[in-house]
């Protein structure tokens, strides 16, 4: 089957998934975002490599953090950024997500940067424009449903990369609702392909996925067996209306039960870090004791993901 | 008219016929096989050289979108599909705008699709008002009007008073009632097969157990009622050994299976493909060898097109939001021959076709899908060996969607023929 994310030459065109991509272009991607970590402490912030370009950021459901990260990053490339917030114009109109795309494609956009609330709406706009002879426009998924957040993911590698040096010699756990998150398996496909020895899903039966260890991950309901002897940990964030309903009883429970305390971190390694995609829920998936104190790399995270953007668009403009 | 079909092979599973064989029409009944009725004089000579001649396909169920949903399709464009692809008699469900729930309504369907003169329709009645599972319709005027069963199509009954009480009225009249078996809860927000696929797509699942929750239930009600019960769209593994048991056990209970559900499986969703999201959804491997399996042994009755014309609007949407559903009619026959030639035995052609005429007009109760002497001249000739592709151009139908499209299949319908009137030549 056709990966729509590679062009003719294999080169990458769009950045839809984690999933299949070669260890080698994870690695590229990873190489081009540290010479661009340096240029946030600059005076000029600024590189020329996307002068001229325009950047679509198209927003189907609402998302402050990851729109403004992509936006920096496209500011940084030098890049022209028109954010549209799409979960409140066009389609409450009525007008078809693809007739969306057309309309904009017709503007000369060189790039869209989509969030959609349905898995798979990256891939429908990808394949829509190259089915158009429009295959020179680039579409990076920016968050499609349960499916992938790709660039979280690279930026999650990039950290991990960064306090460990090594990928294959770790044990990770991803701990909280996998069921219902893309993060999980962006970072899932990302870890496997990287070669980590061992990547572990902690969590409820009620959140997690059937069929989960086809992904290459050992599943644990008890959060004491999963963080044992682990290099980092990734929690999750647990979204409101899941908290109380037929998943879980309580918030409260679930801090009870899952939730990230300074007891629980001691069972990992001595210098395990602790990461979260933000934003985060203190007292639910994690403790302020744990989020502020000297494991956590929670907000290297969020400056790293600026350069692993600006990397992943500067490459995709360059194919 | 006469008409003269001569040097085809004639395969007539109800009768057991698989031979060389001239077919002998007059009027609108089959008038002879092997040799002419006295005095036959043929107005019309119809060669069959390397042709099968087979009963016209019957077709448990096609959606033709009438009334209500004109924009997807129309009975006129549905019905030149289904005898383009050789189906001469069809059951259409009752999930229109409006629910076929009132007897007007079904005559007015029944008139309208007489007199465009090609496939006869035969309509599911509602069995509930509205399809809403409250209130029963009045099931003996339907019938009157042309029903051949009632059904609640894809709503599932939530109130198991009310499905209880309509399978007992129903068993009084002797009517069958026609249930897709899915539990009004489990997997009723889900778009794929809950497994590994769903799972790593991040779709939402519809548990195998959808199936299963919902025949324990409908078993227990025909055991204390009675009625008799054919099962639509059986997709799992395990639901069809509950079914195997249920045959076994005597209940009066048949089933079908959709034709994609023969060949395909979850795989087949590839990147988010809408034209593979189907009601109930394409399951694993292992269940579609057990539904090749139970069309083996007989477990599973008949295959049906599962037919359901979706227009590009509600298509080209992400996959969990298309609407489900793929033509089918125009690929019936082909799927059929598919699963006979993978099967690779002596006795497969004429249990595939018999899959697709006599068993699912036996299901139906419908004195069609057979060619004795005396019967409607209901007939398909077909090229068992032409090879065509799926292609949205190749097809009749108003619905142009479908997981097969670009694939390379073999049959392909040269005549039907309808009451003995010619409804379709290539």
């Amino acid at each position: 089957m056709h990966n729509p994310q590679l062009n003719k030459n294999g080169e990458l065109q769009h950045l839809l998934t984690i999933e299949g991509l070669p260890k080698a272009n994870i690695l590229h991607i990873l190489d081009t975002a540290s010479s661009f970590v340096s240029i946030g402490d600059r005076e000029v912030k600024k590189v020329p490599l996307m002068r001229g370009k325009s950047v679509f950021n198209l927003f189907f459901e609402n998302s402050t953090r990851t729109r403004t990260t992509f936006e920096i990053a496209s500011k940084r490339l030098s890049a022209d950024v028109i954010n549209l917030n799409i979960a409140a114009s066009s389609s409450s109109k009525g007008e078809s997500l693809l007739d969306t795309i057309d309309n904009l494609s017709a503007m000369h956009a060189d790039m869209f940067v989509v969030r959609h609330a349905q898995s798979g709406a990256p891939y429908l706009i990808a394949k829509h424009l190259n089915d158009t002879q429009q295959s020179h426009v680039h579409v990076v998924n920016a968050g499609d449903g349960r499916h992938a957040h790709p660039t979280q993911g690279l930026l999650d590698m990039y950290t991990i990369r960064h306090y460990k040096k090594d990928f294959s010699n770790l044990t990770v756990a991803i701990v909280g609702d996998i069921l219902h998150s893309r993060v999980a398996r962006s970072d899932i496909h990302a870890l496997t392909t990287l070669g980590v020895p061992e990547v572990r899903a902690v969590g409820p039966r009620t959140l997690l996925p059937s069929g989960l260890e086809q992904m290459g991950v050992r599943v644990y309901t008890d959060i004491h067996q999963g963080l044992k002897d682990v290099d980092v940990i990734i929690m999750l964030r647990l979204q409101n209306e899941r908290m109380s309903g037929a998943l879980l009883p309580s918030a409260q429970e679930f801090f009870k039960s899952y939730g990230l305390t300074p007891e629980r971190l001691a069972l990992a390694k001595p210098d395990a870090i602790v990461m979260h995609p933000g934003p985060m829920n203190r007292g639910v998936e994690i403790d302020s004791a744990v989020a502020d104190g000297t494991h956590a790399v929670i907000l290297s995270q969020v400056t790293f993901g600026i350069a692993v953007r600006m990397a992943v668009m500067s490459i995709l403009a360059g194919n | 008219m006469n008409i003269h079909i001569r040097n085809g092979r004639l395969i007539d599973p109800a009768n057991g016929i698989d031979a060389q064989q001239d077919l002998y029409i007059v009027g609108d009944r089959i008038a002879g096989i092997g040799q002419a009725s006295a005095g036959f004089a043929a107005d019309r000579t119809i060669d069959a050289d390397g042709m099968i001649v087979a009963p016209g396909l019957v077709d448990l169920s096609a959606r033709l979108r009438e009334p209500g949903y004109e924009y997807k399709a129309t009975l006129e464009s549905e019905m030149q599909a289904a005898v383009q692809g050789g189906v001469t008699s069809l059951v259409c469900p009752p999930d229109t705008d409006p629910v076929l729930d009132e007897p007007g309504l079904v005559e007015m369907l029944k008139h309208r699709a007489r007199s465009l003169n090609q496939a006869h329709v035969y309509p599911l009645g509602a069995l509930t008002a509205g399809l809403k599972g409250q209130a029963l319709t009045e099931m003996a005027e339907l019938t009157d009007a042309g029903c051949i069963a009632f059904s609640q199509a894809e709503a599932p009954i939530v109130d198991t008073t009310v499905l209880l009480r309509a399978m007992q009225y129903a068993q009084t009249f002797g009517f069958s009632v026609w249930l897709r078996p899915q539990d009004p809860h489990v997997g009723r927000s889900g778009v794929a097969h809950s497994g590994p696929v769903a799972s790593r797509l991040g779709l939402s699942g519809v548990s195998p157990m959808s199936e299963t929750l919902a025949l324990y239930t409908i078993f227990e009600l025909v055991r204390a009622t009675g009625a008799r019960v054919h099962l639509c769209r059986m997709s799992t593994a395990a639901g069809l050994e509950l079914v195997r048991a249920a045959k076994k056990e005597g209940l009066p209970v048949t089933c079908d299976v959709g034709a994609h559900h023969v060949h395909l499986t979850e795989i087949d969703i590839g990147f988010f493909d809408s034209n593979a999201r189907l009601t109930p959804p394409l399951r694993g491997q292992r269940d579609r060898d057990a539904i090749r399996q139970a069309l083996l042994d007989g477990t599973i009755d008949a295959i049906c097109s599962d037919h359901t014309p979706v227009d590009d609007d509600e298509k080209l949407l992400p996959f969990g939001e298309a609407s489900a559903g793929a033509t089918g009619l125009e690929l019936l026959l082909s799927l059929a021959l598919k699963w006979s030639e993978e099967a690779r035995d002596q006795a497969a052609l004429p249990r595939a076709l018999a899959k697709i005429t006599s068993d699912a007009a036996r299901v139906a109760g419908l004195a069609a899908g057979r060619l004795s002497v005396g019967s409607a001249a209901d007939v398909c000739v077909f090229d068992p060996q032409a090879r065509w592709t799926v292609a949205a151009g190749a097809l009749a139908s108003q619905g142009k969607h479908t997981p097969f499209l670009g694939y390379e299949l073999t049959g392909q319908v040269r005549t039907t023929i309808v009451a003995g009137h010619i409804a379709y030549q290539r």
